[in-house]
């Protein structure tokens, strides 16, 4: 007798495929699940997420930071739209990106020193953003291995990279990302049908032969371009994983539901198309998450060079850092706060989205961890001193929240480790020279 | 490309990517392995499908590296949101290509029966298409993996076309088609040296001046061997220039050196210029296109006079924002006309055009500093370092002080700060010249009610407004040592190693000059060169190539 565990949907399904339309009823899956849907009948929880939040020009150093160390009990007002999350973020002030001697370069060094953990050398980058070492972790499962958006309008505004000379090209397009997510290909885990479609069997069978290539391509080929090669063919072998999927019926999730259709927004660095399209995002990506397409997503709500503008200034973000006076009453540059306004907005937005999703009798947020950062520590002068940082959700109950954790003058790698070691990463070391660290952030830690 | 490292007095280097003390006539660089552009990747599906067939699809962004998408094209691979695009395009060209609109004429065969596997018809419509496509016939391993895959395809789903369809579709996200993987032979001729074969000449020759895949023809040649005989390069080169996709392809190296890629997410403040719409994006581009096509292809003239000239192309809404009156023809769209500005305008050449300075613009406001190092770094090859960290921007932060109305204004306070100086000194003079051109390049001579002045100065040469710019440019020699490195890289894809360096300073640049700056000589120079078509050796030591497998007859 064949023992019971070898019947696997995947085994059966596939014994099916040589048949027309298959029909699986819902029940045999469903008792997969627990009633209230949080986790596995085996008692394993539903699996740990994670995501980057970047936005560009930091914030006003003294205007974010919450009053005291340990437990938030309030924001400084940059980040007052977190006031009702205190409980579910944490926010660490006080860490730096160390330059070893190399070059400031604007805009650049700051964001990928804390996405990589190494300042760069030169204006290009080529080792991967913690986001992807963590993808390889959590992500390989799923449809989608990482979900990269942003909101200026333009894909070059990513801040997620493989082992490359180009970064992950962000969709700027919610509507196009309705698409890639919740199309004809998308695959309700609640629907009581399902019909395995032959067509992608077929598609099987071609990716097979173009990986048949692989060794007489690699032959001739020197090894920074085999890496290239090679990196083609670990993208191949998502699209096979999600024709794999698609030939599955796949476990129901009780807080999956399909968004309703997403509409085109025009693109642009308007302030408020950016917050709208932002928001669209913000509602596709949580959808994506609770349905189990994709465990690592990268948001992008401005850049670097911040390209933010407000309907009828000539002036941009980026300009207004440069150019506009701090006032001398409030103390800082009113027109620059005003989008860091929007921008903390915004991330309050995001987190809002991510805890609207209930799940069991918690929700989407509690086992996420959003980690925000950005290029700089005060725009105004291009500092790379006390770097705002902060994180969001529980990691599935790995992290802790509600905490203020005040670093003094620690490479920001620090949290970097941190996050990978609270989503699962084995790792107990990371970056490179001043910024290596083998220290976590223990406060928030487990 | 070299950084200005020290730039103040750096700027008067010129172009300084060409010095080397390696012999010239060894001149080598290494074979590349590009990703197909999106312009090239749709000028191929174009060339082999048609024009009726429509990509339907976002492409992966380009990089660009030492100026040039080309250079950039050596150093990316297909990240997987990017093969999924590719996947997506792959599916949807070649569902158009299998048809019933078009299967007619792109199948060459018919399948004995349109719901079952015809392998005899598979093979010989994937061959002929792989052919095309890879840029190579395929080799006998290639062939029969494909007809296999298109034989499992159509009896998974009960049809032929559907069929070679999937594998039609495998060969357009495999990497032999979205990489140009240049192969490497001892050359016969000269022992010790080495070459790229006759297909990877074919594919850079044709890339080159057509910005696009071999046709039939030249992949004859290369399969001939005719290519490496000296007769039968020239006979290819002057086939291919004689062709009007030289065009094509001119147009292609201009756009890239030029970044017009960077239209595609330029944005503007059109509640402060509501005369900016896309068609005006559009029109901004092929006016500069239409200029250089015109100077370069049809007139055949100084590649220089690009910078002076005051003959130039109009639409009605470039005359509007030009603030220039022009005739056009009544009763059609968007009419194009050829237009010269009178001697006496403050407008001539390419930099005065929309597409030089509302490219390099500020989305709301015109920035001296950005058109400054913009044609610093895309004219004449010179980098200029990014600012320092920790700068005190106090001193021109007050916008509405009455002292500092214009951009000069601001820029001199800014100037006085010494660590901005130096490098400010490089950009601000040439681009303050440039300051009667607003964020969209429309034409004015008062800023928030100051005259603008807009004189200026470049390595030496001063002038008083954007016409002397033009003529500084002109007779700046980084200028034309520029045009020749990019032009060289658009074709190699790689920064120039030191002996090509050597080489195009010793013999390129310096034909470039004796013949007049032509520039369509400047790409038979190259084309015709042996040079262009040297590598280094293999990196791997390996000289087995895909090729010694191909299959015969195809």
């Amino acid at each position: 007798m064949i023992p019971l565990k070898t019947f696997n949907r995947r085994r059966i399904l596939k014994g099916m495929l040589g048949t027309s339309a298959v029909t699986v009823a819902l029940p045999f899956l469903d008792c997969f699940l627990d009633v209230n849907g949080t986790a596995l009948a085996d008692g394993q929880k539903l699996p740990v997420c994670f995501g980057t939040w970047f936005w560009g020009l930091g914030l006003n150093p003294g205007r974010w930071e919450p009053p005291t160390a340990g437990k938030i009990t309030g924001f400084g007002p940059e980040l007052a739209g977190l006031e009702p999350y205190k409980d579910k973020v944490n926010v660490y002030s006080g860490t730096k990106v160390i330059l070893d001697g190399r070059p400031m370069i604007t805009h650049f060094t700051g964001d990928w020193a804390v996405l990589t953990g190494t300042t760069p050398r030169e204006e290009r980058v080529e080792i991967p953003s913690v986001d992807m070492l963590i993808a390889d972790v959590i992500g390989t499962k799923t449809r989608f291995r990482s979900i990269e958006v942003t909101s200026t309008g333009n894909p070059v505004h990513s801040y997620s990279r493989r082992a490359g000379a180009a970064v992950n090209p962000a969709e700027p397009s919610p509507a196009a990302l309705y698409a890639r997510i919740f199309g004809p290909e998308f695959k309700d885990p609640n629907a009581a049908d399902f019909k395995p479609d032959p067509q992608v069997m077929a598609r099987q069978s071609v990716l097979s032969a173009v990986k048949e290539q692989r060794d007489d391509l690699a032959k001739t080929l020197g090894a920074a371009d085999k890496a290239r090669l090679d990196e083609y063919f670990s993208s191949l072998r998502q699209i096979e994983q999600q024709l794999d999927l698609e030939l599955q019926k796949p476990a129901p999730l009780e807080a999956c539901s399909k968004p309703e259709e997403v509409k085109e927004l025009s693109p642009g660095t308007e302030v408020g198309t950016v917050f709208a399209n932002h928001k669209l995002f913000a509602g596709l990506l949580a959808h994506a998450l609770a349905c189990g397409q994709t465990r690592v997503i990268n948001v992008t709500f401005n850049d670097a060079t911040s390209s933010l503008r407000k309907a009828g200034s000539s002036m941009s973000h980026h300009v207004f850092t440069h150019e506009e006076s701090i006032d001398p009453q409030l103390g800082y540059q009113p027109n620059v706060t005003d989008f860091i306004m929007n921008i903390s907005k915004g991330l309050g937005t995001m987190v809002a989205t991510l805890d609207s999703i209930k799940e069991g009798d918690g929700t989407l947020l509690d086992r996420m961890l959003l980690m925000a950062t950005t290029d700089t520590g005060y725009a105004k002068v291009h500092s790379l001193d006390n770097m705002p940082l902060i994180t969001a959700g529980r990691a599935g109950g790995h992290m802790k929240t509600g905490i203020h954790v005040v670093a003094k003058g620690d490479p920001a790698t620090r949290l970097g480790l941190t996050v990978q070691q609270a989503v699962g990463v084995p790792i107990h070391s990371w970056g490179t020279d001043s910024m290596e660290t083998s220290k976590t952030f223990t406060e928030v830690m487990v | 490309m070299r950084r200005l490292a020290m730039c103040g007095a750096a700027a008067m280097l010129g172009f300084v990517g060409l010095a080397g003390s390696a012999m010239a006539e060894d001149a080598a660089g290494p074979a590349a392995m590009r990703r197909l552009t999106q312009e090239q990747y749709r000028q191929i599906i174009n060339d082999v499908f048609g024009p009726t067939v429509t990509l339907g699809g976002r492409f992966e962004p380009d990089v660009r590296d030492a100026g040039l998408l080309a250079v950039g094209a050596s150093q990316v691979s297909v990240t997987a949101a990017g093969l999924e695009q590719y996947d997506r395009m792959a599916r949807s060209i070649a569902a158009q290509v299998v048809d019933e609109q078009h299967r007619a004429l792109l199948v060459p065969c018919k399948p004995a029966a349109a719901d079952a596997a015809d392998d005899a018809c598979a093979k010989t419509f994937l061959s002929k298409v792989g052919r095309l496509l890879f840029r190579r016939p395929l080799t006998q391993k290639e062939v029969a993996s494909s007809v296999t895959a298109a034989h499992d395809a159509a009896t998974k789903t009960g049809s032929f076309y559907n069929g070679v369809g999937l594998a039609l579709a495998g060969f357009l996200e495999a990497p032999e088609f979205l990489f140009r993987q240049e192969v490497v032979e001892a050359d016969p001729d000269h022992a010790g040296q080495y070459r790229l074969n006759a297909y990877s000449k074919a594919s850079r020759l044709s890339f080159f001046l057509w910005n696009a895949a071999p046709d039939p023809e030249l992949l004859a040649a290369a399969e001939s061997g005719e290519i490496n005989k000296p007769d039968g390069l020239k006979k290819q080169v002057d086939r291919l220039m004689a062709s009007p996709r030289l065009e094509i392809g001119v147009r292609a190296f201009f756009s890239d050196m030029l970044a017009f890629d960077g239209f595609g997410t330029l944005a503007k403040d059109t509640s402060l210029y509501p005369k900016f719409t896309s068609q005006v994006l559009r029109d901004a581009q092929e006016q500069t296109m239409r200029t250089i096509v015109d100077h370069l292809l049809v007139q055949n003239a100084d590649y220089r006079d690009l910078f002076t000239t005051r003959k130039t192309f109009m639409t009605p809404l470039l005359a509007s924002i030009y603030k220039v009156q022009a005739s056009f023809p009544e009763g059609v769209l968007n009419p194009w006309v050829a237009y010269e500005y009178p001697a006496n305008a403050e407008q001539a050449g390419i930099l005065t055009e929309a597409s030089f300075v509302g490219l390099h613009s500020q989305p709301g406001r015109s920035s001296a500093t950005v058109r400054g190092k913009a044609l610093r770094e895309v004219m004449l090859c010179q980098k200029v370092p990014d600012p320092p960290g920790n700068v005190n921007f106090n001193l021109v932060q007050d916008t509405n002080n009455p002292n500092f109305k214009t951009a000069r204004q601001r820029l001199e306070a800014h100037r006085s700060e010494a660590t901005c100086a130096g490098c400010h000194k490089i950009m601000d003079p040439v681009g303050l010249s440039m300051e009667n051109f607003d964020t969209i390049g429309g034409f004015r001579t008062t800023e928030n009610g100051a005259m603008i002045d807009s004189s200026g100065e470049l390595d030496g040469a001063k002038f008083t407004n954007v016409i002397g710019l033009g003529k500084a440019v002109h007779d700046n020699p980084a200028a034309t040592a520029c045009i020749v490195n990019r032009v060289y890289q658009f074709g190699v894809g790689h920064k120039p190693t030191k002996s090509e360096a050597a080489w195009m300073t010793q013999t390129l640049a310096a034909n470039f000059k004796t013949g007049g700056y032509k520039f369509t000589a400047l790409l038979k120079d190259i084309a015709t060169s042996d040079t262009f078509y040297r590598t280094t050796a293999p990196q791997t030591g390996a000289l087995d190539t895909p090729h010694s497998k191909l299959a015969s007859g195809q």
